[in-house]
């Protein structure tokens, strides 16, 4: 919670903290490239053994133990609206390759990307506002984008991303 | 100080309790010397902790109590007016004691009216008045507030205070005469300063002077003593403490299973002893910290005894509140849990279960009525009987109420036995006719009691004996933490299945043991009785039904309330204690899992609950004999069910209603609370802004007086709909006719004979916040439609003018469950989707429609959006979507649906 709100501090206050950088570990999600704040990100791990949870919202992939603790797996395509890595790759039933493990309210989900970069530290400098012609879906998890070399980076918002609620508790 | 404030408010609120409790036995038994003197002592130390902080308010006001009680003891006789006056003291007591706790300063504010109120009947009695009551008063408070207030001022003095803690002591004991000072002077201000010195310094001039020493050694404090030895052997441990412990402790026994696991499959042997004995002090560990958290369930009941004796005076009936095994233990969790269902019972029992004293004797019966409540363990249960001896549940009319609300037919009524049809009290809005109006601003009802114990995995029960009584039996398990289940597969997964619901297990094949079916319903027979059953993998949406119940398999008999039922699955393993982890948030909805667990291996499997599976069975069968009936006097009307409507009077006098599933709650405001921004009227409602909106415009906001409220809520935002007057909840088919340009109303229909004005929810909504349009839903025209949108809010608005105009309506939440439903539903023509909808928008259902087979296709869509763009259009265009509509404009969408129709028509001909 605090560390978003010094990201969304640092985004507004643009100008005035040219020294300062923040720290960024990067995913990869088909060909885009995303950042999350080192300050929420707990573990980057292989998911494996996830179970589904029938009836569950699309963005959930399942649960899985985390070193002994039982963690909602979410898939970031998902939440993006894209379509399924392994639906694309003609039915094939790859596991997903990594997971970032996320905590919000005590709770711990691990979010399922297609790839994790390196770590990035990055400055006011190449900062820049989310392109507002984005997608909504990106636009309402992004908090900014960062000019990189030869590709872009968008900052995910962690708190929005982990914020949907389930839909509709009747319909199940 | 801020130890000391915050030991000082725990307990402080747990002395105010046992105060409360503690007079109303008081004024039952007026001679019992050792409860008033227990309840002097509790006051007077909390009256001296206050003085010792620096706490004027509480002082002066626990001081006046005091004085009264003092009274007492000399033989003033406890009218029931003195002790509402005390009770009244008391409560005020606790309110400043909780904004102490919120703002960590004493709240300003003036308590002379209570005071003045307490000394006035303190001075009414007739001889120790002149004698004993001016004395202590000078002497008493004076010096404790002469001395600790300018303590307050400069800490230097405090300091002074805490230095030479014996001398108070001695200033307070100086005046012998009063009974006042005697006693408990020391006990307030022992915790804080020098206990020890103080404690002995003092229990010495008490019992020369009076037989009544705060925590004397003597035969007579036998209750004094018990909790002076308690506190001894007891320490105050912070909740999260023990419940990190009792993580850990989990951990531990499920690492603990998984070494067991390891150990099974492999033959050596050299660690097997070491982890026998791991295993064993792991067990023992486990018990002893389930034990710290283990709380006996009179800690719930405490505040009981004061709740019937309001009541009773408000009632004008006469009730004993018994109360058996008080000492009966069960988890901390649970009993916050069952804490607020066993207080609504107990005031349901004394409101609608005993009679008047005037019945009762008419009656022969005792004209005091008796609530008993009783508590005993059981197995690895606990039972809790909450019993009156009054009227007895009107079984016929709760047999005539459920057949009107359509719960069940006459003839299915008539075969009920008397304890089912008790069971009816549990639905949602059942109540007799008599007990509507109390609706409005209780919010709580057995239905939500039922909930509340189903959510810990209780059952409760009726029984019912005209004229006798009713008696609630409530079972819950001792713990929620750690269950007992069983492992069973179903389609490719494992659940986990509590043991406390299953029976027995029966084998299924195509045999002798084998699935039969009833119009598609499974059902089995078990020892020449039929075993309704349900199929985990149908249950969970994972296969289509029909082909699985031919396979062989298990079925599991389980049992709920007196349901019985049968779970068909595919194997089972094992039985596992298993370490409840509660569901995440975002699953949480979903009533079909109670939970999740690692097993031994190290898998993650889904608990299922069987009070959710339970429902599901129950609907089925519901949904089928609806079918039946429908189908027997319109066929058009097959799928309709009913509709449950709040009906008010909003504006001239004139009839109302709005679906009941919309409504949030009912609430009765106090007008002064109202308040007025930029010309829109608020109030502030559980901590945030609610705009308030009249149901007409008609209706004005009342000035003064209680203002009566229907409170719709989205996610976070809530509206409250000014009304006239609650009415009634009705239940009826819709039969809507649309209205004619009104956009406040969907249209009129006829409630109960009376023309009523059905109201649509969307033209308010946008009127209390402008944003409000968001999450839309809309039915389908042509015969049968899906409408799918995220938000549950805007289905159940769009359901009724849909079915208004004519369609069936299916729903859907999300895109996959929509597909899910296109391809379980061949009936549906046309799809009506929210394009803008979390995780799979309703661009990706149509695109995944277009590329799936024929049938779906080609179906025609109308897109919901809330805001309609060019790029919009533009995709929606390459999806072959029929047409877009924005999310509100109701007519919009019944004229697309309307030339949808139409194009099917003519391309049919």
């Amino acid at each position: 919670m605090q560390a978003a709100n010094a990201n969304t501090s640092g985004a507004t206050t643009n100008g005035v903290e040219t020294g300062a950088t923040d720290d960024f570990v990067t995913v990869y999600v088909g060909e885009t490239l995303f950042g999350l704040a080192i300050e929420r990100v707990h573990d980057v791990f292989v998911p494996s053994g996830v179970t589904p949870v029938p009836l569950a919202p699309a963005e959930i992939v399942g649960l899985l133990n985390l070193r002994g603790r039982v963690v909602t797996a979410m898939s970031l395509r998902r939440r993006l609206g894209l379509p399924d890595a392994e639906a694309q790759a003609d039915g094939t039933k790859a596991s997903p390759k990594m997971a970032i493990g996320l905590e919000q309210a005590g709770e711990t989900f691990a979010l399922v990307v297609d790839g994790v970069g390196e770590v990035l530290k990055l400055g006011a400098d190449s900062r820049e506002a989310v392109p507002i012609n984005l997608d909504p879906r990106f636009r309402d998890l992004a908090t900014c984008v960062h000019r990189l070399d030869g590709r872009l980076l968008v900052i995910l918002d962690v708190d929005a991303l982990l914020g949907f609620t389930p839909a509709g508790a009747k319909a199940a | 100080m801020d130890d000391l404030l915050r030991e000082f408010l725990t307990e402080s609120g747990e002395h105010l309790d046992t105060v409360d409790a503690e007079l109303v036995r008081f004024e039952q038994d007026p001679n019992n010397e050792t409860i008033l003197r227990n309840i002097f002592r509790l006051v007077h130390t909390i009256k001296g902790t206050c003085g010792f902080l620096g706490l004027p308010r509480l002082e002066a006001l626990a001081h006046a109590a005091e004085t009264l009680m003092g009274r007492f003891r000399d033989g003033l006789p406890a009218t029931s007016d003195s002790v509402t006056l005390i009770l009244l003291t008391l409560d005020r007591l606790k309110a400043i004691l909780a904004d102490l706790e919120a703002t960590g300063t004493e709240p300003s504010g003036s308590d002379d009216d209570l005071i003045s109120a307490l000394e006035r009947m303190a001075e009414g009695a007739p001889e120790p008045q002149a004698v004993a009551s001016p004395p202590p008063e000078p002497v008493l408070p004076d010096p404790v507030v002469r001395e600790l207030k300018p303590g307050e001022v400069t800490l230097d003095e405090l300091e002074a205070a805490f230095l030479s803690a014996p001398g108070p002591d001695e200033s307070d004991f100086l005046p012998p005469p009063a009974p006042l000072a005697a006693a408990p002077a020391p006990t307030p201000a022992a915790p804080a300063a020098s206990a020890p010195p103080k404690a002995e310094t003092r229990v010495e001039p008490v019992e020369a002077e009076k037989p009544e020493p705060a925590r004397a050694e003597k035969a007579e404090g036998a209750e004094g003593e018990t909790t002076a030895a308690a506190k001894n052997q007891t320490i105050r441990v912070n909740v999260d403490t023990l419940e990190h412990l009792m993580t850990m402790v989990s951990e531990l026994v499920l690492t603990r299973n998984q070494l067991l696991e390891i150990a099974r499959r492999h033959e050596d042997s050299s660690y097997k002893v070491p982890l026998q004995r791991l295993s064993h002090v792991t067990a023992e560990l486990q018990e002893g910290v389930m034990k710290t958290r283990m709380q006996p369930i009179g800690n719930a009941w405490q505040k009981l005894p004061r709740v019937v004796r309001d009541l009773s005076a408000e009632l004008g009936k006469q009730i004993d509140l018994v109360m058996v095994g008080n000492e009966t233990e069960l988890d901390r969790q649970v009993l916050e849990v069952i804490k607020d269902p066993l207080t609504h019972m107990v005031r349901n029992s004394a409101d609608h279960g005993l009679e008047s004293t005037a019945e009762r004797v008419a009656a022969g019966k005792p004209a005091r009525g008796t609530i008993r409540l009783a508590a005993y363990h059981e197995g690895g249960t606990i039972t809790i009987e909450i019993a009156d001896d009054g009227k007895g549940l009107n079984l016929a009319a709760i047999r005539q109420k459920a057949v009107q609300r359509g719960l069940a037919s006459q003839a299915d009524v008539e075969r009920m036995t008397d304890a089912q049809v008790a069971k009816f009290i549990f639905h949602a809005g059942f109540s007799t006719a008599a007990a509507v109006t109390s609706v409005s601003g209780r919010g709580v009802g057995m239905d939500v009691v039922k909930t509340n114990i189903e959510t810990i995995g209780g059952l409760i029960d009726i029984a019912t004996t005209a004229g006798r009584g009713t008696t609630f039996t409530i079972k819950i398990p001792l713990t929620l933490a750690i269950v007992a289940a069983l492992i069973v597969r179903a389609g490719e997964h494992r659940f986990a299945l509590p043991q406390v619901a299953v029976l027995e297990l029966v084998r299924v094949d195509a045999g002798a043991q084998r699935v039969e079916h009833i119009n598609g319903a499974p059902v089995l027979r078990l020892r020449e009785r039929l075993l309704p059953i349900v199929s985990l993998t149908g249950l969970l949406g994972q296969s289509s039904p029909g082909g699985e119940a031919e396979q062989a398999g298990f079925v599991v008999v389980a049992q709920v309330g007196r349901e019985r039922f049968g779970i068909l699955v595919d194997e089972v393993f094992h039985t596992e204690e298993i370490v409840v982890k509660p569901m995440s948030v975002k699953l949480r909805h979903i009533p079909m899992f109670a939970g999740n667990t690692i097993l031994g291996d190290g898998a993650v499997v889904l608990i299922v609950d069987p009070n959710g599976v339970a429902r599901q069975v129950a609907q089925g069968v519901q949904g089928s004999g609806g079918h039946i009936d429908a189908d027997a006097d319109e066929a058009v009307e097959m799928a309709d069910t009913k509709t449950t409507l709040l009906v008010f009077k909003g504006g001239q006098g004139s009839f109302k209603a709005v679906p009941l599933s919309l409504v949030t709650r009912l609430e009765e405001i106090e007008c002064a609370k109202v308040e007025w921004l930029g010309g829109r009227a608020l109030i502030q409602y559980r901590g945030r802004l609610m705009p308030l909106v009249p149901a007409d415009a008609a209706i004005t906001i009342k000035s003064e007086g209680t203002q009566a409220l229907v409170v719709f809520s989205d996610g976070e935002r809530a509206m409250g709909l000014v009304v006239d007057e609650i009415v009634d909840i009705v239940e009826e088919r819709l039969d809507i006719e649309i209205a004619a340009d009104r956009s406040d109303l969907i249209g009129s229909a006829v409630l109960r004979g009376r023309a009523t004005d059905i109201i649509n929810i969307a033209h308010f909504l946008p009127l209390a916040y402008d944003d409000w349009a968001r999450g839309l839903k809309r039915p389908e025209q042509i015969s049968t439609i899906l409408l799918v949108d995220d938000s549950a809010f805007f289905r159940d608005m769009l359901s009724p003018v849909l079915k208004a105009a004519g369609y069936q309506v299916v729903t859907a939440a999300s895109a996959d469950a929509a597909l899910a439903a296109l391809q379980a539903d061949p009936q549906i023509e046309v799809v009506v989707t929210d394009l803008e909808m979390p995780g799979r928008s309703g661009f990706d259902l149509v695109a995944a429609m277009r590329r799936a087979e024929p049938r779906l296709a080609g179906l025609p869509v109308i897109g919901l959006s809330g805001a309609i763009g060019a790029d919009a259009v533009e995709r929606a265009r390459a999806l072959a979507i029929s047409d877009l509509v924005a999310k509100f404009d109701r007519s919009g969408l019944i004229s697309a649906l309307a030339e949808i129709g139409a194009a099917t028509v003519s391309k049919a001909a």
